[in-house]
């Protein structure tokens, strides 16, 4: 355990789910997928379809993350959360499928909380505005789907002590309630 | 009658985008480093030493700050004693912005139509307001605009009665719905009177003032303060984990309304409150 949290391997299999708990500092490891709003829209359109989608969610992070683009010399430009709230109506059916973790930031629905319980999937912040930073911890950046979509594409990452923390966990503890309930006055 | 070429405008315009965006500007670091005193929650501590870091890294090797490099908006103050020469004044402001976005490897991120939303590819067309004033001078200032505060920001045609304490409500509520999304601490600029446009346009001007410059009318300043405490009681905190610091300053922007009307704006902005100025001279 490093003093900024505790080292997670991915993909994250139930029992590691349902080991966190809102509040945790964690570190992630490994590959993790990017999506944001089209991206979403065209991998529900796929299901609905009855298509395959473009990578298999079973046990996989969605980070929502549209990075600027990747100067010469670097894998990626900027990279930070964007606001998770407009994914929320996609992100149930993803949980149906499998998918077992988001990174984003800000509210989310009670549709998805309750689909994160159901499952069994946790909801992970990433700083806000700590673009630069947190593309320090992309080690390698691959678009595998939807390249049209530019900064929207689905990009395959692979990152290396990427720091979030546990906003939402599977029981529904919420980071954001007990927080600010700490902080009011 | 003095002069300025287009092509100085766009070279300007273009170096603003690579500043605006890739350096936080001076205002919001001393913010951010008065808040960390401040702070109570060390979560919340964390976070607030970690933009500072972020920002380092984002001047050092010159990459944006955010990700979300915004809408390029931009206030232009032509001196109404200066002659524009060699082309369009907005197509050489939009010029800019396209050479700015594409040299700095920016974000794209404007569609060409709300429903239909194709990428323009260049982050063009820039959002411009423009204002005529005295003399010869061409002042620019950018402020490029994330849409995740963006998209926090909320307008009210208040009516006369419910007066100041209705307008302070209306704020504190417009950013505890916010919450985390528009990652705190935030700067809240508020737009007062006028029409409704007039309102929202004050809004967005109130983010172009310096974090913690108080404003000039003794009376508005402590009305800022007061906000500013009240939205701090909030408990949000860097990043809506908790804490002292939802926001890091409040500016208001006041103007005359009519008898049967009290417009309030509320335009949030995130800590990377971009906001770059030049004054190109005739
Ligand atoms: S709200 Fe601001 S800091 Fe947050 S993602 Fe948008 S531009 Fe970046």
């Amino acid at each position: 355990m490093s003093d900024q949290g505790r080292r997670i391997i991915t993909p994250l299999d139930l029992e590691i789910v349902q080991s966190l708990r809102c509040g945790d500092r964690i570190l992630l490891n490994g590959v993790i997928y990017t999506g944001r709003d089209a991206a979403h829209k065209r991998m529900i359109q796929a299901l609905e379809r009855g298509e395959e989608l473009p990578f298999n969610l079973k046990d996989q992070i969605i980070y929502f993350v549209g990075p600027t683009p990747a100067p010469p010399g670097k894998v990626i430009g900027s990279a930070g959360p964007t606001t998770s709230g407009r994914m929320d109506a996609y992100s149930p059916y993803l949980i149906a499928q499998g998918l077992k973790g988001m990174i984003g930031k800000g509210l989310r629905s009670n549709a998805v909380i309750e689909a994160m319980k159901e499952y069994g999937a946790v909801y992970l912040g990433a700083i806000g505005g700590a673009g630069a930073l947190l593309a320090g911890c992309i080690k390698e950046a691959e678009v595998i789907a939807y390249p049209d979509l530019g900064p929207e594409a689905i990009h395959k990452l692979v990152v290396e002590d990427f720091p979030v923390t546990v906003l939402i966990d599977s029981q529904g503890g919420n980071l954001y309630e007990t927080g600010q309930k700490a902080y009011k006055r | 009658m003095k002069e300025i070429s287009v092509q100085k405008i766009v070279k300007a315009v273009e170096e603003l985008c690579l500043e605006a965006n890739c350096v936080l500007n001076q205002d919001v670091v001393d913010a951010l480093q008065r808040s960390l005193v401040t702070e109570e929650s060390p979560q919340g501590k964390e976070v607030l030493e970690l933009l500072l870091q972020n920002a380092e890294i984002a001047e050092r090797e010159s990459i944006p700050i955010c990700q979300d490099t915004g809408m390029a908006v931009l206030f232009v103050e032509v001196g109404q004693d200066l002659h524009i020469t060699g082309g369009s004044l907005t197509e050489a402001l939009n010029e800019g912005v396209r050479r700015g976005y594409k040299k700095g490897f920016l974000r794209k991120s404007v569609v060409t139509n709300p429903f239909t939303r194709e990428n323009t590819q260049d982050n063009t067309p820039a959002i411009i307001h423009y204002d005529v004033v005295e003399g010869d001078n061409l002042t620019l200032t950018l402020a490029p605009k994330g849409f995740g505060s963006e998209n926090m920001g909320a307008l009210k045609m208040l009516k006369p009665s419910d007066g100041l304490a209705g307008m302070m409500d209306f704020v504190v509520e417009t950013v505890e719905k916010a919450g985390a999304n528009p990652c705190p601490p935030i700067v809240v600029g508020v737009g007062i009177g006028g029409t409704m446009e007039k309102a929202a346009y004050l809004a967005k001007k109130a983010l172009l003032r310096d974090i913690g410059s108080a404003h000039q009318d003794p009376e508005l300043a402590k009305l800022e303060q007061e906000l500013l405490g009240r939205i701090n009681d909030l408990g949000i905190g860097p990043q809506g984990y908790g804490g002292r610091t939802t926001a890091l300053g409040v500016s208001l922007e006041v103007f005359a309304t009519h008898i049967a009307g009290l417009p309030v704006a509320v335009n949030i902005n995130c800590h990377v409150a971009r906001h770059r100025k030049i004054v190109l001279k005739g």
